[in-house]
């Protein structure tokens, strides 16, 4: 297991450093000279020349890309071009933020894809089921930002139960926190849970059709125990490769929902980065981008190890 | 009174073809300690049969009726709930397929201390301890090690004696056993019948075996039961059986055995299985049967007792008088 784990981190470290290749070299394929455009229109060609000196821009490629890699590693990531703060300090500020609002999308998916799957795949063919797939169906069609300005309307401006937009830090005010995460979350988890549903519900057909259960059955365990334990383990293979999937899908959901709702997040700190080609910021937000996606690919990876003895005991690769 | 008493059960399931009538009306008694078999080809009803008996067949679709009585207690009406309570403790099953029918995700030692903690409401260690006693009962070498192991690290042969450890984990009364060797080679197979005989012997576990393989009737049951087209064409003790076939049918699988004498093609049955979804009154045997008259498409042959009278045949034109 440890042989593993350890396997398994070992290529996501060669991931990341391919990834930080493609990412330096990007920045430098982008048209027009950082240091003619840092100096200005009037500056002369000596003025340009300083500038390039001392950002290390008339190095070697390769001693640029040394200098990159430690410079990241050791946690400078730049400064914005946009107000000249430390791209860190930025990161650091709206990254707990679409933390929470994916973590809070991540247990509405889970708590109802799963729950309806599950029901679904038991009630199959029943109304149960034709409701669940029903609304899996819709959840998936519907876009992010058509449910996320319904969700406004209804609960916000007709019923009044929330507020329309805006954020408060939790360690400022939980309640007010919660109260302002609720819809965007829901609205970001809709689309996951509906996938999740589906992926869980034929999941578990499968899993409840299988011989085992049948012999979970024939012991006399409750229906409780029977798919609870016997059926849902088996299906949870499929859940965890649809969770490591969706969840890149979730940072760009995040980019559209924090929009809409105007949180301050890592989302609109893309979008916003972009828009004022602010390259320091989009540089660094596509790496955490990059190690997100790694870090999750690698828990996905020991999930199914745990989840499989096969995989587990053999300490090999899937299968 | 006999330890388990089915009475004219019949089971209907609801297809989209229509509804297919897999059981027509059997009866049949089990007694303790005894080892009978119920044989037949793929579809004659056997394993409905006998999966009626504990329930198992999928609810939405099966229609029961008849009678089943494990110690004069009905089953067919009891509710789920105490349904549950006898599945697994009264009758458990040991099914055909060892390689599916075990849990991938969990180790042989939770699969059966599961049954024991839920029935014999052990402790965990005791459980344990007797999983283990289990295994070794059921000759696995080295049980204190396998189980801790998955089902996927097992061989076949292996894997059915842990199924049917499971199975009589909890000293059932009557044990059904579904073609429990037909996946396994064929030196194993006589270790899992030997298994069953010994189980029997030590608990008194009356057995119902489910097989095609009339090699297998004639090594361990007491008494065999053969089916076709969701009836009892014949029922007798097993030496008796064997001596003296009445129906052409139960020849018929005879003949079909392989044996190492006789050189060349093997004696099949001509023909096919009746529909399952009409019924008409006539032998269900009789396009098949080389004996087959007029009385055989007029009217339907009744399970009658022949020379001795434990020895029942549904045939006009029973053959092997002596």
């Amino acid at each position: 297991m440890v042989w593993f784990i350890l396997r398994r981190a070992g290529s996501a470290v060669i991931v990341l450093f391919l990834a930080s290749i493609l990412i330096f070299l990007g920045i430098r394929a982008l048209p027009g000279d950082p240091a003619v455009v840092m100096a200005g229109e009037e500056a002369s060609p000596a003025m340009v020349e300083a500038i390039r000196h001392e950002f290390g821009l008339d190095k070697p490629l390769l001693a640029q890309y040394v200098d990159y890699v430690g410079q990241t590693l050791s946690g400078n990531l730049g400064r914005s071009t946009q107000d000249q703060l430390p791209v860190a300090d930025i990161l650091a500020e709206r990254l707990p933020v679409t933390l929470e609002l994916s973590a809070l999308a991540l247990l509405v998916a889970i708590v109802v894809g799963l729950g309806a799957g599950i029901v679904a795949a038991m009630k199959r063919g029943r109304l149960p089921d034709y409701v669940a797939t029903g609304f899996g169906l819709a959840g998936l069609s519907v876009p992010h930002f058509w449910l996320g300005l319904l969700g406004i309307l209804l609960f916000a401006v007709t019923l009044r139960w929330l507020p329309a937009s805006g954020y408060v830090p939790f360690t400022q005010d939980p309640g007010q926190n919660l109260q302002r995460m609720i819809l965007p979350a829901l609205v970001l988890g809709t689309g996951f849970a509906a996938i999740l549903m589906r992926q869980t519900r034929s999941a578990m057909l499968g899993a409840l059709s299988a011989d085992y259960v049948r012999t979970a059955r024939s012991k006399g365990l409750s229906e409780a125990k029977v798919v609870g334990a016997h059926a849902l383990r088996n299906s949870l293979t499929t859940v965890v490769t649809v969770l490591g999937l969706q969840l890149g899908a979730l940072i760009s959901g995040a980019v559209v929902t924090e929009q809409i709702f105007v949180i301050p997040g890592f989302g609109k700190l893309t979008v916003d980065a972009v828009l004022t080609r602010n390259y320091p910021v989009i540089q660094a937000v596509v790496l955490i981008t990059v190690i997100g996606y790694v870090l999750v690919n690698l828990l996905v990876d020991i999930a199914y190890a745990f989840l499989n003895p096969r995989i587990r005991l053999s300490g090999g690769g899937h299968g | 009174m006999s330890l388990l008493e089915i009475t004219d059960l019949t089971v209907d399931f609801d297809t989209e073809d229509g509804l297919v009538q897999a059981v027509r009306g059997i009866s049949l008694e089990l007694g303790e300690g005894e080892i009978l078999a119920l044989c037949g080809e793929s579809g004659c009803g056997k394993s409905v049969t006998a999966m009626s008996v504990p329930r198992l067949l999928p609810p939405d679709t099966t229609r029961l009726s008849g009678s089943v009585k494990l110690d004069g207690r009905e089953l067919t009406t009891l509710p789920e709930s105490r349904m549950r309570q006898i599945r697994g403790k009264d009758v458990s099953v040991v099914f055909q397929e060892p390689m599916t029918s075990l849990n991938p995700s969990f180790t042989v030692g939770y699969q059966i201390t599961e049954v024991l903690r839920r029935h014999e409401g052990l402790s965990r260690r005791a459980a344990r301890d007797r999983a283990v006693e289990l295994l070794e009962l059921v000759g696995i070498p080295l049980p204190a090690r396998r189980i801790k192991e998955y089902p996927h690290q097992l061989s076949g042969g292996m894997r059915q004696r842990v199924m049917i450890a499971i199975a009589v984990a909890c000293s059932p009364r009557v044990l059904i056993a579904d073609e429990p060797t037909t996946a396994l080679d064929v030196t194993i197979q006589a270790g899992v019948l030997d298994v069953f005989r010994d189980l029997r012997d030590r608990l008194g576990t009356a057995v119902i075996l489910i097989t095609h393989d009339l090699g297998v009737v004639a090594d361990i049951a007491d008494r065999a039961v053969v089916m076709y087209a969701g009836r009892a064409v014949e029922q007798a003790p097993v030496t008796e059986l064997f001596a003296r076939p009445r129906h052409p049918y139960t020849l018929g699988l005879m003949n079909a055995l392989p044996s190492a004498a006789v050189n060349g093609r093997l004696a099949e049955i001509p023909g096919m299985v009746p529909s399952p979804l009409t019924d008409p009154d006539e032998c269900a045997f009789q396009a098949r049967c080389t004996r087959a008259q007029d009385d055989c498409r007029r009217k339907r042959p009744q399970l009658e007792p022949q020379q001795p009278d434990d020895h029942l045949a549904a045939c006009f034109h029973p053959g092997g008088q002596s």
